[in-house]
């Protein structure tokens, strides 16, 4: 869909449109202020020149009505502009539930893409056309930005959390994406190309390289060689609750909590498995900062993921019971 | 020119940098604004010659990062926020209420040496390795990756910022119990109801922002881990002290300067301000709710999306008493006897350019916008429109229309007037094509770009060159005219402060009699004393004369 105006960059996903409308919804708003405020201003000073030296003008001391109008006026206008924006962006923050996930990482100065095969790029995102999209996106370092304007999505990826955002391409093509918050020396430099095939060519393109070992494979092998899997049994027997469909379930906690176990859980419980301890088991398991990449942790986290096809244990999971009673 | 006055009461180095005259401690904070205006131009300069080309022919990209750091540490900490209340503030809040001095003269004073500290500190980093850190610190790219001279700079700014706290606490004192008899709260001039607010802004916030220097000055040196995440620390906690303060401080930025706008006006329409209790109650709604927006920084950190909705709403908020404010400016028009001297030219700019960036926050504001215009060159050309086309163009006016009271004399109109043009065209062709790149997606901090930003760059480029020229002429002029210009006398426009009611330049304690108000601010139709033609005569409410001779 072409863009309504030549300088905006080409609509190429779901969310464009709808920003593009409100972008010039915004502008036709502002624009109408503008011209009336300096129409009026340029009327009154031809208007009201001063036409002696010693003239004054006249004494007024103000209107209430017109400050009352010109007070709520613009604030029913404001919150017009920002309910629609705050609904645009609710629905970008939320992502919805069949999403062709790719990992993500950025680091000076260069971005590290991993599709759900195991493909990895660098500087680059295939991506098919019509599917939604998400990126789970980390950072080895600083903070960074991955920026679409074509998609008008961008979102930070900051060390020590995991950042999500979703977009469904609808056209395919080539698309400019940037590091989009300052990160030092080669911040400039730090982007690449988004390229939307159609799904034949995608998944042509994705089993065109072999070599590269799919995530949730080396998640597989990282489980075993870091001894996970003498704790964490899969029927549900050992020092640590089983991880069959705990990936988007409800975990319940010692202090009586809940918690949706997401990517960003996963994360915290390899790194500082004291936060959040499950209800029914002790604090044993051992931190592994330090003892893993960030590239290693997505991994184990596409293992963990992929369990969810697996039966799931009836005791031993320390999944949140669903009614009362169910232990 | 009046034989004795605050400038030649004494002679000598000494009496300049020992002084507790309000008015010498003003121009003391006059030099060293001018020149951390320069030193900030000076960077901007580099940045705009830089960006002619795509590929970055002219600097590296460490020294390019290091140049707009550079110009937003020194702009916005050493030239916008001391500039209209460290110098018109200080020189013009005691004359205008009608007392000698501030009420902590000497705190005043050290107001001037500590900011002069952090400056240079400040000015050490800069040649000592420069910083490359952004003006923002971001974290943990400031205190751990970072190899630029970042300790002594977060120092330098962290001391400059009791010089603020100590201005605001010296501002909200006088205000409250110095004005001379009959001087009411309604009856105050606006920009001092401006500098109140402002001052309430500086004591409140300034101190977020120097402990959360402190605290990244203490990770860098240290080691610590506030906001390292290899540490435990969150970089996003570093983001919200930040700006915490930082939001606020943009208000510190352009509130003082809608206060000379108010004066400006009402001065040069020869009638009362339109709504005078909306503006005034204006400025404090601007102050209170600019404290709770701060998060509008952060919609894509990937913080709650409640969060970034409650945030945008009170974004939302804070633009109503801004609007409020321009349509009373605009309606006070209206019925007036408008001149078209220099400080109205100004005051004019002002109203079409912080319009412009103000309406342009609207985009940045809303939460659907801002995801594609957050970081790019539309954020940057908003924040230029509002601290350049509103908070400079307000300081300069300002400046014009008080230069005949700091100095007995007046500039050269019809340079002053054209120089204002050159500035005014000179502005918008640097800054409008920022929008225009911004839309197109070019993100900001970028030291090379794609090809098809090019145009608008040159364009940008082309518009700083002649913005330049429209510096450097006051700049020549007024300094000439302080010492050349033509005699002013008391009341050259006429205005009805009472600053202009005592001679010029002012005597060292200001009025040889304390005045008594009697009169409304901005009322023209009760002023025989100013000499201007009141069809049906003066008021009912004379004006007590001053001398005892009128």
């Amino acid at each position: 869909m072409q863009s309504p105006l030549p300088i905006f960059p080409e609509q190429a996903s779901n969310f464009a449109g709808n920003v593009d409308a409100l972008f010039l919804f915004i502008l036709m708003t502002t624009l109408f202020f503008a011209v009336l405020v300096t129409v009026l201003v340029i009327f009154a000073a031809f208007k009201f020149r001063r036409k002696s030296e010693k003239e004054v003008g006249d004494e007024v001391e103000g209107n209430l009505v017109l400050e009352i109008g010109w007070t709520l006026i613009p604030l029913v206008i404001a919150l017009g502009i920002f309910a629609w924006g705050a609904v645009i962006y609710v629905n970008y923050r939320i992502a919805p539930r069949d999403t062709l996930d790719v990992y993500v990482i950025g680091k000076q100065w260069m971005w590290k893409l991993q599709q759900p095969n195991g493909r990895k790029e660098i500087n680059e995102l295939h991506v098919p056309v019509n599917r939604n999209i998400k990126l789970i996106m980390g950072s080895e370092d600083v903070i960074h930005d991955f920026y679409v304007p074509a998609f008008r999505v961008k979102m930070d990826v900051v060390p020590g959390r995991y950042n999500t955002m979703w977009f469904r391409p609808t056209k395919v093509g080539k698309y400019h994406f940037f590091c989009s918050q300052y990160c030092g020396t080669n911040h400039a430099v730090m982007g690449g190309w988004v390229t939307v095939m159609d799904p034949a060519e995608y998944a042509a393109w994705l089993s065109g390289e072999s070599g590269d070992v799919n995530p949730v494979s080396a998640g597989e092998k990282l489980f075993t060689q870091l001894a996970c899997v003498t704790c964490h049994l899969a029927n549900g027997t050992g020092r640590a609750p089983s991880l069959n469909g705990v990936y988007g379930a409800k975990v319940l906690l010692a202090d009586g909590s809940t918690v949706t176990a997401d990517e960003a859980y996963i994360r915290e419980s390899i790194l500082q498995p004291k936060a959040k301890i499950v209800a029914g088991y002790q604090p044993v398991m051992p931190t592994f900062q330090g003892l893993v990449t960030e590239e290693q942790i997505l991994n184990l986290t596409a293992y963990i993921k992929s369990l969810q096809s697996q039966p799931v244990p009836a005791k031993g999971a320390g999944i949140a019971p669903a009614a009362a009673g169910k232990k | 020119m009046p034989e004795k006055h605050y400038l030649n009461a004494t002679y000598g180095i000494r009496s300049w940098l020992l002084t507790t005259d309000h008015k010498r401690i003003a121009l003391l904070y006059l030099a060293s604004v001018t020149l951390f205006f320069f030193i900030g131009g000076f960077f901007a300069m580099m940045i705009r010659l830089h960006l002619l080309t795509p590929n970055g022919y002219l600097l590296s990209a460490d020294t390019y990062n290091r140049m707009f750091t550079m110009h937003g540490v020194a702009m916005i900490f050493f030239f916008l926020i001391p500039s209209i209340p460290a110098v018109m503030g200080n020189f013009l809040i005691p004359l205008m209420i009608g007392a000698k001095d501030l009420a902590f003269p000497k705190i005043n004073l050290l107001s001037w040496y500590v900011y002069v500290v952090g400056g240079m500190f400040t000015l050490w980093s800069m040649v000592n390795g420069g910083l490359d850190t952004g003006w923002t610190f971001y974290t943990p790219l400031s205190t751990v990756y970072s190899n630029s001279a970042v300790a002594p700079a977060v120092v330098g700014v962290f001391i400059t910022g009791f010089s603020s706290i100590l201005t605001g606490l010296n501002f909200l004192v006088t205000i409250h119990t110095m004005r001379a008899p009959g001087m009411t709260w309604f009856r105050l001039p606006l920009f001092v109801w401006a500098h109140y607010a402002t001052s309430i802004v500086m004591i409140l916030g300034t101190p977020v922002v120097a402990i959360t220097l402190g605290l990244a000055g203490m990770e860098r040196l240290f080691g610590l881990g506030f906001f390292n995440p290899a540490m435990g620390g969150d970089p996003i906690l570093f983001q919200h002290l930040f700006w915490f303060y930082s939001h606020p401080a943009v208000y510190i930025m352009i509130l003082p300067a809608m206060g000379v706008i108010s004066e400006l006006i009402p001065t040069f329409a020869r009638k009362k301000l339109f709504g005078y209790h909306f503006v005034a109650a204006a400025s404090l709604a601007i102050a209170v709710i600019g404290f709770l927006v701060w998060t509008h920084h952060m919609f894509v950190t990937g913080q709650s999306t409640y969060a970034a909705v409650a945030f945008s709403f009170l974004t939302f908020l804070v633009a109503i008493p801004s609007a409020v404010k321009t349509f009373n400016w605009t309606a006070t028009l209206f019925g007036g006897s408008i001149s078209f001297d220099t400080p109205m030219l100004y005051a004019f700019g002002f109203l079409g350019l912080f319009l412009v960036g103000g309406l342009t926050g609207l985009f940045l504001g809303s939460l659907g916008t801002d995801i594609n215009i957050h970081d790019t060159y539309f954020v940057v050309a908003h924040f230029h429109y509002i601290m350049v086309g509103g908070a400079v163009m307000g300081y300069l006016g300002g400046l014009h229309f008080w230069w005949p009271k700091i100095t007995g004399r007046m500039y050269p109109e019809w340079l002053a007037r054209i120089a204002a043009f050159i500035l005014f065209i000179g502005f918008n062709f640097t800054f409008f094509p920022q929008f225009i790149l911004g839309i197109m997606g070019m993100p900001r901090r970028y030291h090379v770009y794609p090809p098809e930003f090019q145009i608008y760059n040159v364009m940008s480029t082309a518009g700083a060159s002649i913005l330049a020229v429209g510096y450097l002429l006051p700049m020549v002029y007024l300094t000439w005219a302080a010492f050349y210009g033509k005699v002013a006398g008391e009341n050259p426009w006429p205005a009805t402060g009472l600053e202009w009611k005592t001679q010029s330049p002012p005597l060292t304690e200001n009025f040889e009699v304390t005045p008594v108000v009697t009169w409304e601010a901005y009322d023209f139709h009760n002023r025989p004393d100013l000499g201007l033609d009141v069809p049906g005569g003066h008021g009912p409410r004379i004006v007590a004369p001053a001398h005892g001779d009128d």
